[in-house]
């Protein structure tokens, strides 16, 4: 009932009226000793807003995607979250207890390989069931049935269910990775190339199940990606990250059709047409 | 103060980088208004920047001077400074755009893609997809093609696919870039007929339209774009 109001909210909020952001970031830099990992990195998300950080290997985007999250502490800068009593927390000032109940609720992870995101052991029903025992649901019966409706969200059949996610190809782990994270309705999911390491046929598939899923739940999403035809698809703003720093940034379109820095054009002009 | 979108002294230059930082003037001193219930059409030869000026308009290229003013929620706001979210909400509820090509997504229906502008202003799905049918009705697009992903339809296919996508909402101002270019004539009159709608409803329109006929049944004023063009500025 409460979700169902705030994702009513959030829905006002993307419509104009006063607003603050979901997520702001600020001066977020990550040194390895003498090397850069990000530096300066700051930007805000608003809610049911897509945003994606391009760049090629090394240039910064998921060390800045890990600090982001949460998952790896930045030298400095500031991560704000507005959570869902209205109030912004600093998030690496939150009680380390807090900031888990937050991940497994408010927030998704989807990694690149499903392997880091699922447990491989366990059948796809415990895996998708698993973050709401995490949030306190004990009954055994709601939870097998929101994991059979959320697999079939993702397009796995119902009578997978008992499978353990080895016995799945790649694109079905991949889904059923999203399945788990979306099943406690999140409102922030952070995406690290969620298509890479998939056939281009399972990758179509794959990112127009994550465009329908993000309209019809006004998910908003970081998502990190080098392949440029995938911000294009999925984002409203991106952010492009060279040698760990922001060399451009804005409106999708605009950024891939009308690019204005040097990499960016580069960038842009190595796309292989079809 | 019926105009719903004023250009001042537009530029447009593209900077490529790749080409040594060669400068590529595109328009200069871009300066029009458009009215509510008129249709005006940007004129003159190709290459002389009437997509570059619509894409501006969109916000899909940016502007290196000058101001668009566009009339948006009961307030002007100018599109060249404005910020990427700002931009998004203008697209969503004031300005609407027929682009010369779909840009298609995998298995997304040809009915779901021209409603998807009004699922986007929170319309519900079946009145969405009930006000498409009625415009691929129109549009004489084969019943049979309504359900499939448009990847696959001709050009002139697709180019109704898109055409009902741009007149599905009533967004004040509308962008058309060639939405003839592949229509055999009985279509071209149906766009005539819609574009004639649009007007009668207080539409602003800005076309690009190189057939003669389609111009000339649509057309209330005439931009010369070449009168821009950016070779005749000192810049």
């Amino acid at each position: 009932m409460q979700s169902a109001q705030e994702q009513d909210s959030a829905r006002m909020q993307t419509s104009g009226v006063a607003e603050h952001p979901l997520l702001a970031v600020e001066g977020i830099t990550r040194v390895y000793g003498e090397r850069i990992g990000c530096a300066d990195v700051s930007f805000e998300l608003f809610a049911g807003e897509v945003l994606a950080i391009v760049g090629e290997s090394g240039s910064g985007k998921t060390t800045l995607l890990n600090c982001i999250s949460s998952r790896l502490s930045p030298t400095c800068g500031r991560v704000s979250y507005r959570m869902r009593d209205g109030q912004t927390a600093d998030i690496y000032k939150m009680a380390e207890a807090e900031r888990r109940h937050l991940m497994r609720t408010d927030w998704g992870f989807v990694h690149q390989n499903p392997i880091d995101g699922l447990r491989m052991t366990v059948s796809a029903g415990a895996n998708v069931g698993e973050r709401l025992m995490a949030i306190g649901d004990r009954h055994y019966g709601n939870i097998r049935n929101s994991a059979i409706e959320w697999l079939e969200r993702v397009e796995i059949a119902a009578d997978r269910v008992d499978d353990q996610p080895r016995a799945f190809s790649g694109g079905m782990r991949q889904r059923l990775q999203i399945a788990r994270n979306l099943v406690t309705e999140p409102r922030l999911v952070f995406m690290d190339e969620p298509t890479g390491g998939l056939d281009v046929s399972v990758q179509a598939r794959l990112l127009d199940l994550l465009r329908g899923l993000v309209s019809d739940l006004g998910l908003a999403v970081v998502v990190v990606t080098h392949d440029l035809a995938v911000a294009r698809l999925l984002s409203d703003r991106m952010i492009v990250m060279k040698d760990g720093r922001v060399i451009e940034a804005g409106l999708t379109d605009r950024v891939l059709d009308d690019p204005r820095a040097p990499y960016t054009q580069l960038l842009v002009s190595s796309i292989l047409q079809v | 103060m019926n105009s719903l979108l004023i250009a001042s002294e537009v530029h447009k230059t593209f900077i490529m980088h790749m080409r040594g930082g060669v400068e590529l003037p595109v328009v200069a001193n871009v300066s029009f208004a458009l009215k509510a219930g008129e249709c005006s059409v940007l004129g003159g030869p190709s290459g002389v920047g009437k997509s570059s000026i619509l894409k501006m308009l969109y916000g899909n290229y940016g502007c290196d001077g000058g101001q668009l003013l566009v009339l948006h929620h009961g307030k002007h706001v100018d599109i060249a400074a404005a910020g990427p979210r700002k931009v998004l909400e203008i697209r969503r509820d004031t300005i609407g755009y027929v682009s010369q090509f779909l840009r298609a997504v995998p298995r997304v229906s040809a009915l779901d893609v021209a409603a998807e502008p009004l699922l986007a202003r929170g319309v519900a799905r079946e009145e969405a997809h009930e006000r498409a049918r009625v415009l691929f009705t129109r549009l004489n697009l084969p019943e049979r093609l309504w359900s499939l992903p448009p990847a696959t339809f001709s050009g002139g296919e697709q180019q109704r696919v898109n055409i009902a996508r741009g007149f599905i909402t009533d967004h004040p101002v509308l962008l058309l870039d060639e939405p003839t270019a592949s229509l055999d004539a009985a279509n071209r009159q149906v766009v005539i007929d819609l574009i004639a709608g649009k007007k009668a409803q207080g539409v602003a329109l800005l076309g690009i339209f190189h057939d003669h006929d389609v111009r000339h049944a649509v057309a209330d004023q005439i931009i010369d774009v070449s009168a821009f063009a950016a070779g005749r500025s000192a810049a």
